[in-house]
């Protein structure tokens, strides 16, 4: 619940002051923000599963993003910054996926 | 299963120390999730405010930039044709100019000597007087063939203008010019060298001495502006054509 209120409060927050991102964390934003929306859906997941653990969440959270960045930050200095976020995306986007499945049957039982 | 994680977290609660830490991580889980709205948002406006370049990958921007180059060339070629083409028009443009002014200038010139335009310049007037009308069409024709001969540029024949078709012939009514009747004493006015025309006019045996035969006079007088404003209209060939030159 409090997850959720903030969630909305950072959108607004976001969309009210409308920061420019700094120019050398722009590539890098995209990939945390995947990053971060994966722990989160981890974390629901998580919780309709009774596991949830907040040192958990706060740690795979912080993580996720770090090294995702890393991975991104890496792939620059080796000229394959674009693949590697590709490969990133894909990876995160899958976990995203299967943990949306789980919390489906949760919710809806199917 | 999963209706027992609300209470699943509550026993967390039974002691001071660890409601105290599920405080803090809670705080802490907002924090994390208050900034990834925020990023999120951040990252949708930055991704929507149409900055495409600014996320766009260095191959991405190197053949956006072949791109824009080679666009530029051709643009650059397309500027350069349409100069040239541009040049061409105007070139012939003043040609086309220059022609339209010397067929205007001849059209006038033509219009003068053929009596198609009204005319002014220095010339004489010339009045004879023939009380017993005693002068014919042929005498009449000498003036005008006198007057040509010196070098008159435009003759006005009492209300008539003369011109290359003008055809005096004599009737019982009288000399006709161009079918009209003309009766003494005739006004002649001519433009060209005043001083020719009225030497031409006064030669031994010529018109004025034809006119004092008949018994009639002739008085010519130079000026220096005689205006010419009859006009003939413009003859329309019916056989004749212009030949290719």
């Amino acid at each position: 619940m409090i997850a959720a209120l903030a969630l909305v409060a950072g959108i607004v927050l976001g969309l009210v002051f409308r920061p420019t991102v700094p120019n050398g964390l722009e590539p890098y934003l995209p990939i945390a923000v995947v990053a971060a929306l994966d722990a989160v859906f981890g974390g629901v997941r998580a919780r309709l599963d009774g596991i949830f653990d907040s040192k958990v969440f706060v740690v795979s959270f912080v993580s996720n993003v770090v090294v995702a960045a890393l991975v991104v930050f890496l792939g620059d200095k080796l000229g394959v910054g674009g693949q590697l976020s590709t490969a990133v995306v894909v990876v995160l986007g899958i976990r995203i996926f299967g943990n949306a499945a789980a919390i489906r049957r949760h919710v809806f039982h199917a | 299963m999963s209706h027992e994680k609300p209470t699943g977290e509550q026993p967390g609660g039974k002691l001071a120390g660890l409601r105290g830490r599920h405080l803090r991580a809670s705080a802490l889980i907002g924090v994390l999730v208050l900034l990834l709205g925020f990023a999120i948002a951040i990252q949708v406006r930055t991704n929507s405010s149409g900055d495409a370049l600014s996320n766009a990958s260095e191959t991405d921007l190197i053949s956006i930039l072949d791109d824009q180059d080679s666009r530029a060339d051709r643009l650059r070629q397309q500027i350069a044709a349409l100069q040239t083409t541009e040049q061409q028009l105007q070139a012939s443009g003043s040609r086309d100019t220059v022609a339209l002014q010397q067929a205007q200038q001849q059209a006038q010139a033509l219009g003068v000597l053929l009596g198609t335009l009204p005319a002014t310049g220095p010339g004489i007037s010339m009045t004879i007087t023939d009380p017993k009308h005693a002068l014919k069409a042929a005498d009449l024709l000498d003036v005008v063939e006198e007057l040509r001969g010196a070098g008159a540029e435009a003759i006005q024949f009492g209300p008539i203008r003369v011109s290359t078709s003008s055809a005096f012939t004599d009737s019982t009514a009288g000399v006709q010019l161009d079918g009209q009747v003309v009766a003494p004493p005739y006004t002649v006015l001519a433009i060209g060298d005043g001083q020719t025309l009225q030497t031409a006019m006064e030669i031994p045996g010529g018109v004025a001495a034809t006119a004092r035969a008949a018994g009639g006079n002739a008085d010519v007088q130079t000026q220096p502006t005689v205006d010419i404003g009859v006009v003939r209209s413009v003859p329309n060939p019916r056989y004749a054509k212009p030949a290719g030159r």
